[in-house]
């Protein structure tokens, strides 16, 4: 019989406990964050989208072989002498085209490895992380400034130089080989 | 009575009773439901500390409205196995069954559906309904969790009508009427003749009834919130056991109506424990219009009285279920059979030897 009434007063008091608790909540501001239109403060060493900053890039390669899923692509032309590339922000000259710069940043996983080699400090941490798409081709992100054309003209450029350069080369051997020839007769 | 003045006014018995019949539909119980479902998702995600529905609308009022419009494009599913005919009918009976009860309840002194003798009888009559439609769902449907659902949904009912049974009872020793009209007016006068502060009896009676009539309004609110199905006794519909038991199959307006039934149960079972024990449409304090010398004023009044109270009630059945965790199938059946019934019956006995006095 005790248990009986015991019972009955446990309910009662332990609901009425629990009903306060609730009704306290109901008055507390929501900790809700309204995510598309408010953003929440990410910490400030968070890892997100890269950046390549391609004005102080010198091509050095560094950050392709640092990645350990190889998702940065990296092709680089030399210059022709007369061309001048300017100097990176912390006073490098500039003596690489970089005529492609491919992150596939599906493929990323957000290590931050290949930020640290960069001799120039230009590809880095971005706080963008809203970049879904529907194809997935459009996650290969391609940095190199230069237009399609003026990719294919330096290239050109640089051939059209070594072949140039390789035509002196042999013009100057045979010019060489010639007079040796002429000595060997005297 | 709204019966007789439609038939004045449309000279025809058979549009008169259309439109009486609607006229609680669309003007009350739609609108209520749809606020109802909103207060509800406002409640719990304030409970909870969240903001709720926050797009559709200044804080999201109009998201009923869109969720109606989604439930109306989505496509009926009937799966191969399920009892068509069965399956069709069980929605249309448990709204039915829940709708029916409002056809008794008295929203106004003037304004009753049906002013009927029996009421309380029927409205208790009639909410069997509902019983049978779930039952019909859960079977028709053809899927174990559904029936498990609908067979633990008829174990309560049947169960938690017996206590809802002896408080009716009770108030109805001290009343002698099943009218709800008559029943409301005889707690006139102001709220001290409330039947939870022992009705128009006086003297030493009317202190002694006091508290059983407190107990009394306890366990007919602990048993209707049993038959409604809600948190803490909605093991039917335990979303999280029986994924939401007897209205799993349903989808699209059917599940719809299921969803509506509950709220106007919600209302219904509210109403009645606001007429029984809380003076039904009567002002605790006196009218406006009486002061004003305005008579057309007193049923508006009363009208808002009515819902304030009814919705009152509601909002404590949503706080409880934003509180409490679900019960266990066999301490259900201990609240009803070892404490509400035998805590009813002594009541019974209690108040009995009360108006003897
Ligand atoms: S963050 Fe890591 S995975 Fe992504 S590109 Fe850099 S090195 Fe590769
Ligand atoms: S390490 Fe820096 S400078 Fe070198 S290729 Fe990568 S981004 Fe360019």
């Amino acid at each position: 019989m005790k248990e009986y009434f015991n019972n009955i007063y446990l309910a009662f008091s332990t609901i009425f406990i629990g009903m306060m608790v609730t009704f306290k909540h109901l008055f507390v501001p929501a900790v809700t964050i309204q995510y598309p239109n408010v953003k929440p403060q990410l910490p400030s060493r968070e890892r997100n989208r890269l950046y390549v900053n391609m004005d102080d890039c010198i091509g050095c390669d560094q950050c392709a072989r640092a990645c350990p899923v190889n998702c940065i692509e990296i092709e680089t032309v030399k210059s022709i002498p007369g061309e001048d590339l300017g100097q990176t922000t912390n006073g490098k000259r500039k003596a690489l085209w970089v005529t492609k710069f491919d992150i596939d940043i599906a493929k990323c996983f957000y290590c931050e490895l290949c930020v640290f080699p960069c001799p120039t400090d230009c590809i880095y941490m971005t706080d963008v992380y809203e970049f879904s798409e529907f194809e997935r081709d459009n996650l290969i992100y391609d940095f190199v400034p230069l237009t399609e054309e003026e990719r294919i003209e330096k290239k050109e450029n640089h051939e059209k130089f070594m072949a140039e350069k390789a035509a002196q080369k042999e013009a100057e051997l045979k010019a060489k080989e010639s007079k040796n020839n002429s000595q060997d007769k005297k | 009575m709204i019966f007789d003045f439609f038939t004045k006014l449309t000279g025809s018995e058979i549009s008169a009773s259309i439109i009486s019949a609607l006229l609680p539909l669309f003007l009350f119980v739609l609108p209520f439901a749809l606020i109802a479902v909103l207060l509800e998702r406002k409640v719990s995600a304030h409970i909870q500390d969240r903001l709720g529905p926050m797009r559709v609308g200044y804080h999201g009022i109009l998201q009923t409205l869109a969720d109606i419009l989604k439930l109306i494009q989505k496509e009926d599913i009937i799966a191969d196995s399920n009892d068509k005919p069965l399956f069709n009918i069980a929605p249309v009976l448990v709204f039915a069954g829940s709708y029916a009860v409002f056809a008794a309840i008295p929203f106004t002194s003037s304004y009753i559906g049906s002013n009927i003798n029996l009421g309380l009888f029927y409205i208790i009559g009639i909410s069997g309904i509902v019983v049978i439609g779930i039952l019909m769902a859960g079977w028709a449907s053809n899927n174990k969790y559904t029936l498990l659902g609908a067979m633990r949904s008829a174990a309560q009912l049947i169960s938690y009508e017996i206590p809802t049974l002896m408080i009716v009872v009770t108030i109805l020793m001290i009343t002698g009427t099943l009218n709800l009209n008559e029943l409301t007016e005889m707690q006139s006068g102001f709220f001290w003749n409330w039947m939870i502060f022992g009705g128009q009896a006086t003297g030493i009676a009317k202190i002694l009834l006091i508290p059983f009539m407190i107990v009394g309004f306890v366990v007919i609110y602990i048993s209707t919130l049993a038959e409604v199905n809600r948190t803490p006794f909605d093991i039917s519909e335990a979303e999280s056991e029986l994924v939401s038991g007897y209205h799993t199959e349903y989808s699209g307006m059917k599940f719809a109506i299921f969803f509506l039934a509950e709220y106007a149960n919600m209302f219904a079972v509210s109403a009645i424990v606001v007429v029984l024990f809380f003076g039904g449409y009567l002002s605790p304090i006196g009218y406006l219009g009486n002061t004003l010398g305005l008579p057309w004023l007193i049923p508006v009044e009363q009208l808002l009285w009515f819902t304030f109270k009814g919705v009152a009630f509601v909002l404590v059945q949503m706080w409880l279920r934003w509180t409490l965790p679900r019960l266990r199938v066999d301490q259900l059946m201990a609240i009803c059979w070892k404490y509400l019934i035998p805590i009813a019956f002594v009541n019974l006995l209690i108040v009995g030897l009360i108006t003897l006095i």
